[in-house]
């Protein structure tokens, strides 16, 4: 298949393997921020073509993993309802609030619905009008547009019965958390290439200026990956810090300027929390006043509920690069995707989830 | 049974009611949940040694004929889908879980729970599709059954099956009997069936023309057989899809399975879509594939009468039993690397991005 096949080609991968270990003369720590990426390093088994001195810690990339846990709990607050249709992504619904999770609430008589795009949710809403739709749009910069034409087409179209459960979070202020904290270990970054096929990657020229990492906006198959690391290595040896593109294929400096245009058009940056990590100032989005109708939130009254999260999951550090999942005394044990403390344990995408699937019986 | 009085009283159920105190799709989803509702529920009540073999269907011994039985029940949505329909699907499953006992399938049962309201002229489309589904596979609908339900309490309509077919030689085809050195044969491309379905499932349509791969197998089964193919196991690779399959036959058997990724046949189509959706090939439903434990010395014979076979062009050794972890199935990757195939946990859900 093309654009797959030859970024999963043994003798490619190879290729970068031999080429890394001629580059690389010393200890580097590097930072695969996207989930998508962790989960093809671990199922391909990229990191095991890579020299020693390369360490990869796993980023906090993962749109299900950072979803608080206090929004988990107001989904399943108004998926419970009667008069609601609740839509998500599918990997939404195994997420464990404090109590149960979206599935339990379908298995109580719910109507709780997987859809693939968020304009089938609002297509839903069109053929109900005696139910309430709501979507949860959760997500990076990736998902935003397709969620933010959804409300600006319930607007338009005046369909009423339609609103966003909103956790927008955004790459670039995630990335400045974990620079700036003072147990930062991360030399380098892969950004996430889907997330730039969208933004473009013009905001991370000042964070790999500000803070000297280079940065390079990277694919997900294991030839691009093994192709970022390579780049961000030799920046590393030469001592450069710049922005870079792996993923030319899709991704332009100035990315996909409409889709940025109706984020801005529905959403307004705001102050977000990151489950396991707190609240980072200015990382994620919110519906603008003009369009809180559509704001799940305020719909159903539930904006003012918080929780707080299971201390015994270490969750956090490891969406910040600080720890691995085999460090966590519950991995494989206590905690496993059946029974998960924490959302990388739960998303396919997680850190956790995929070290358990592929390598639990290495580490 | 009141499963939490069971449970006051000391008794306690074995899986933990404060995991799962209801029932969740992901118990009928051929993955982890549902091995364990099998293994800790059903084996452990009803614990006889036929049920122990964990086989798709029971080899009975009656009087030195040797019989296979077995049952399955169809839920699927919607009834029509391409490549095949809920009748197709009710006699090819059946059929193929006689098939892999290693079973001639002779007679079905057929039972109807139907929903008030639903049209006359779908059931009718559904029991002339049962009909044709039974010529092709050579079996009989000798006797069934008929209910119907309220409306809301049923989803249009499911179907029962059982059925019953001869063993005609002496082999015993079951898990325990997978042994290290055996050749691990598939019969063809996999995934057609999960994802024809995926794309006609209202909230997920994506245009695709994916049909489903529903055959019966046992004519290829037979053609084994029939030229002494030393067969050790058989399993037909529905929900769950070939890992999940893997999976349990490595634990019954307590051998250790390894695979070549580049080896297990799926087509462009079905690839985009997994790609697409976020699901991988080898845990996709299929409804006219199986996976063949062969003794080492007959598996380039049994690979070549595959081959020749209109059901199993495309069929491929993918992998063998070596010596290693018993229990565990590993992979090597299209980059060389090896990795675990796990068992499904839960159902496989899209994914966001």
């Amino acid at each position: 298949m093309k654009f797959i096949d030859e970024y999963r080609d043994a003798q490619a991968a190879q290729r970068f393997a031999s080429l890394l270990a001629r580059v690389t003369t010393r200890p580097w720590t590097i930072m695969e921020v996207c989930g998508g990426q962790t989960h093809a390093i671990v199922k391909f088994g990229v990191d095991e073509l890579l020299p020693k001195e390369i360490t990869l810690v796993h980023g906090p990339g993962c749109p299900v993993c950072v979803t608080p846990l206090e929004l988990i709990d107001k989904a399943i607050a108004i998926a419970s309802r009667p008069e609601v249709i609740f839509c998500s992504f599918g990997d939404m619904l195994r997420v464990p609030g404090s109590a149960k999770d979206l599935l339990a609430v379908k298995a109580g008589g719910g109507d709780v619905r997987i859809v693939y795009s968020p304009l089938d949710a609002l297509k839903i809403a069109r053929n109900a009008p005696n139910k309430q739709i709501v979507f949860f749009a959760v997500g990076f910069e990736t998902t935003a547009p397709a969620n933010a034409m959804s409300v600006y087409q319930a607007q338009q179209q005046g369909i009423k019965n339609f609103s966003l459960l909103v956790s927008h979070v955004l790459v670039p202020p995630a990335m400045e958390a974990i620079l700036s904290s003072p147990h930062n270990r991360v030399q380098g970054f892969l950004a996430a290439g889907h997330v730039c096929t969208v933004m473009g990657f013009t905001e991370y020229e000042p964070i790999a200026q500000k803070y000297h990492v280079p940065i390079v906006v990277t694919g997900f198959e294991p030839v691009d990956i093994l192709q970022g690391v390579y780049l961000c290595i030799k920046q590393l040896e030469e001592g450069r810090a710049e922005v870079e593109n792996q993923y030319a294929r899709a991704v332009r400096r100035q990315g996909n300027e409409p889709a940025q245009q109706i984020i801005r058009e529905v959403f307004q940056i705001q102050p977000r929390k990151w489950r396991g990590v707190g609240e980072i100032p200015q990382s994620g989005l919110g519906l603008r006043d003009k369009y809180l109708e559509h704001d799940a939130e305020l719909r159903f009254g539930v904006a003012g509920h918080t929780v707080e999260e299971s201390s015994e999951c270490i969750s956090g550090l490891i969406l910040q690069g600080l720890k691995k999942p085999h460090e966590c005394p519950a991995f494989g044990t206590r905690c496993t995707p059946e029974h998960p403390f924490g959302a990388t344990m739960v998303s396919s995408e997680g850190a956790c989830a995929a070290y358990y699937r592929y390598r639990r019986i290495k580490t | 049974m009141d499963l939490r009085a069971n449970f006051d009283q000391g008794l306690s159920c074995p899986i933990p009611i404060s995991d799962y105190p209801n029932v969740l799709l992901a118990h009928g989803g051929g993955g982890k949940l549902m091995h364990q509702l099998i293994e800790k529920m059903f084996v452990s009540s009803f614990n006889n040694s036929l049920l122990e073999s964990r086989h798709d269907g029971a080899v009975l011994n009656c009087n030195g004929v040797k019989l296979a039985f077995t049952t399955d029940s169809y839920v699927v949505h919607p009834l029509f889908f391409p490549g095949g329909d809920i009748g197709t699907l009710a006699i090819n499953g059946t059929v193929n879980d006689l098939a892999m006992c290693g079973a001639r399938p002779l007679y079905l049962s057929a039972g109807f729970i139907l929903e008030e309201g639903l049209p006359m002229e779908t059931l009718w489309r559904v029991v002339q599709s049962l009909q044709q589904a039974a010529a092709a596979a050579g079996v009989q609908i000798v006797t069934g059954d008929t209910k119907v339900v309220d409306k809301g309490k049923g989803d249009g309509m499911f179907i029962n099956t059982a059925g019953v077919g001869i063993i005609e030689h002496n082999l015993e085809i079951a898990p325990a009997r997978v042994q290290r050195g055996d050749v691990l044969l598939l019969n063809g491309d996999l995934g057609r069936h999960g994802i024809a379905i995926m794309a006609v499932r209202e909230g997920l349509e994506f245009e695709s023309t994916i049909a489903s791969d529903c055959v019966p197998l046992a004519d290829l089964v037979l053609q084994l057989l029939a030229a002494g193919i030393e067969i050790h196991c058989l399993r037909d690779l529905t929900r769950g899809g070939l890992a999940s399959a893997l999976n349990e036959i490595a634990e019954a058997a307590q051998v250790h399975i390894n695979i070549d990724e580049r080896a297990v046949p799926v087509h462009e189509d079905v690839r985009g879509a997994c790609e697409m959706l976020g699901f991988d090939p080898l845990y996709v439903a299929n409804e006219g594939k199986l996976a063949a434990f062969i003794a080492k010395h007959d598996a380039e014979r049994a690979l070549a009468i595959m081959q020749a076979h209109p059901l199993g062009a495309e069929a491929q050794i993918v992998g063998a039993v070596t010596s290693g972890m018993a229990g565990l199935v590993t992979m090597q990757s299209l980059i060389g690397t090896h990795r675990i195939l796990d068992m499904l946990s839960g159902e496989q859900l899209p994914r966001i991005c």
